[in-house]
């Protein structure tokens, strides 16, 4: 299997990057990691007559810490989840949920930025981000705007970019609380495989221990990560191991769950049902201990 | 050249193994068809072409990497490291590759040196690893021969070596 032809450029700044898009429009591929696009291409899945490479942007793969949050360079790669100190301080989240992310090879090509854009329902990345509450700086040649995570995401495959935007930045905001803790829990055949569910959370309790802020992602189960509107329950109580249980059943009550050759629907919702309290829980620890 | 769309030719300089190699490739050649093709590498192998099982793993500036998943025009000013050069200049094996004869931790060889690339990276960085870490490290290397055990042992056994070479250095 081989690709189909395509032409090739190397931009070396983000404003080449955005004038070759501009050009090419929705004939062009922007290529980071390559480990989702070059398998789509060598399957003939998609062939896009230009590819503009982003590695050798380097203003793309900075990472900054920021007001106790963390500026993220889309082409940062992934294996940095795992190896840089800065972001296992200011969200251990995606320290937690990095070596789940595929395999050693796939996580020293594969990007940040590259695995959002991509979105994959099951992928661990955009749930995260949605968890997180992560902000996304989308830049084109005639400006930049900047999108929620959770509305940046719109389903199987899908984003809220134009073919003429690059995803440049991504902003993690600092713990939301006083006292914060976050949860990641996960069901893949093998260790590396896409998750046939997942779900993560981050819970802030405030200095009575009263929860003042609750975000549930659940991802693998349907079209994209779903941000569970059941926590809205658990702001003003102090966090319970039966009602985060109940909540973690309620919010799998929300999924629209798929069925494959993998799973079931219903086993989808019964596994999220467990994960998700198994987050909620594991998030709940952490905050009180914090 | 040519103006024909996708085959424009690109020059392309790497250092493989510590030799500066050149070639002048069209965009969608893939960097394992490259080394395979072009350079007569064929120690690094081609399994399933996606990025699934691992065979074409190589080091791209250090790091493992699946040559299959690389176009041969994105390593233009890299160091790639195949299997071909692991045991460097001398007549022996590298501690890996003798650690891997040692364990019979091969039937076929398919995927072996995809395995090796993968451990080499891995053992720099983690020296005293646990069975499950050498488990999850290979969790992107298939095997379709001995069931693991025996790679598992021997990259136990190699990095134990490896830390004894370091302790007597």
């Amino acid at each position: 299997m081989r690709p189909a032809p395509f032409d090739y450029f190397a931009p070396r700044t983000v404003e080449e990057a955005l004038d070759l898009l501009a050009r090419h429009g929705e004939d062009a591929k922007l290529l980071a990691g390559g480990q989702s696009l070059v398998p789509m291409m060598n399957m003939r899945l998609v062939r896009p007559a230009v590819i503009v490479d982003l590695n050798r942007v380097a203003a793309l793969g900075a990472v900054r810490e920021e007001a106790g949050g963390l500026r993220l360079g889309a082409l940062v790669r992934q294996h940095a989840l795992e190896r840089d100190g800065r972001i296992a301080n200011a969200a251990p989240l995606l320290a937690d949920a990095a070596p789940l992310i595929g395999h050693l090879q796939t996580r020293a090509r594969g990007t940040i930025g590259g695995s959002l854009a991509h979105a994959d329902p099951a992928a661990e990345l955009p749930a995260c981000m949605i968890a997180l509450d992560a902000v996304f700086h989308l830049r084109n040649a005639r400006g930049r705007r900047a999108c929620r995570a959770q509305d940046f995401i719109r389903g199987l495959l899908a984003t809220a970019l134009e073919p003429d935007e690059l995803l440049a930045e991504i902003e993690v905001p600092g713990p939301p609380a006083p006292r914060t803790g976050h949860g990641f829990a996960e069901v893949a055949r093998r260790h590396g495989d896409f998750a046939l569910v997942g779900a993560c959370a981050v819970l802030g309790l405030d200095a009575a221990g009263v929860c003042r802020h609750a975000r549930l992602v659940i991802f693998g189960a349907g079209d994209g990560p779903h941000l569970a509107r059941a926590t809205a329950a658990l702001l003003g109580e102090r966090p319970a191991a039966a009602r985060l249980a109940e909540v973690g059943r309620a919010a799998a009550g929300e999924l629209d769950a798929r069925a494959d050759l993998h799973a079931t629907s219903e086993y989808r919702r019964r596994v999220a049902a467990g994960l998700a309290a198994r987050a909620l829980d594991h998030a709940a620890e952490r905050a009180e201990a914090a | 050249m040519t103006d024909r769309p996708g085959f424009a030719t690109h020059d392309v300089t790497a250092i493989v193994n510590g030799t500066e190699r050149r070639a002048r490739v069209i965009p969608r050649l893939l960097l394992a068809d490259l080394l395979r093709e072009e350079w007569g590498l064929t120690g690094t192998h081609l399994g399933c072409e996606h990025g699934a099982c691992g065979a074409c793993t190589v080091l791209v500036d250090g790091e493992p990497t699946r040559s299959c998943l690389v176009f041969a025009v994105q390593v233009d000013g890299c160091r790639v490291d195949t299997v071909e050069g692991l045991a460097g200049d001398g007549p022996g094996l590298h501690p890996l590759q003798e650690a891997f004869r040692a364990r019979h931790a091969l039937q076929c060889g398919f995927c072996t040196p995809g395995i090796l690339m993968t451990l080499t990276a891995y053992l720099r960085l983690h020296p005293a690893p646990s069975e499950t870490e050498i488990r999850e490290a290979l969790s992107g290397n298939l095997c379709r021969c001995t069931g693991y055990q025996h790679i598992v042992q021997a990259a136990l056994d190699a990095a134990a070596a490896g830390r004894e070479a370091g302790a007597s250095a």
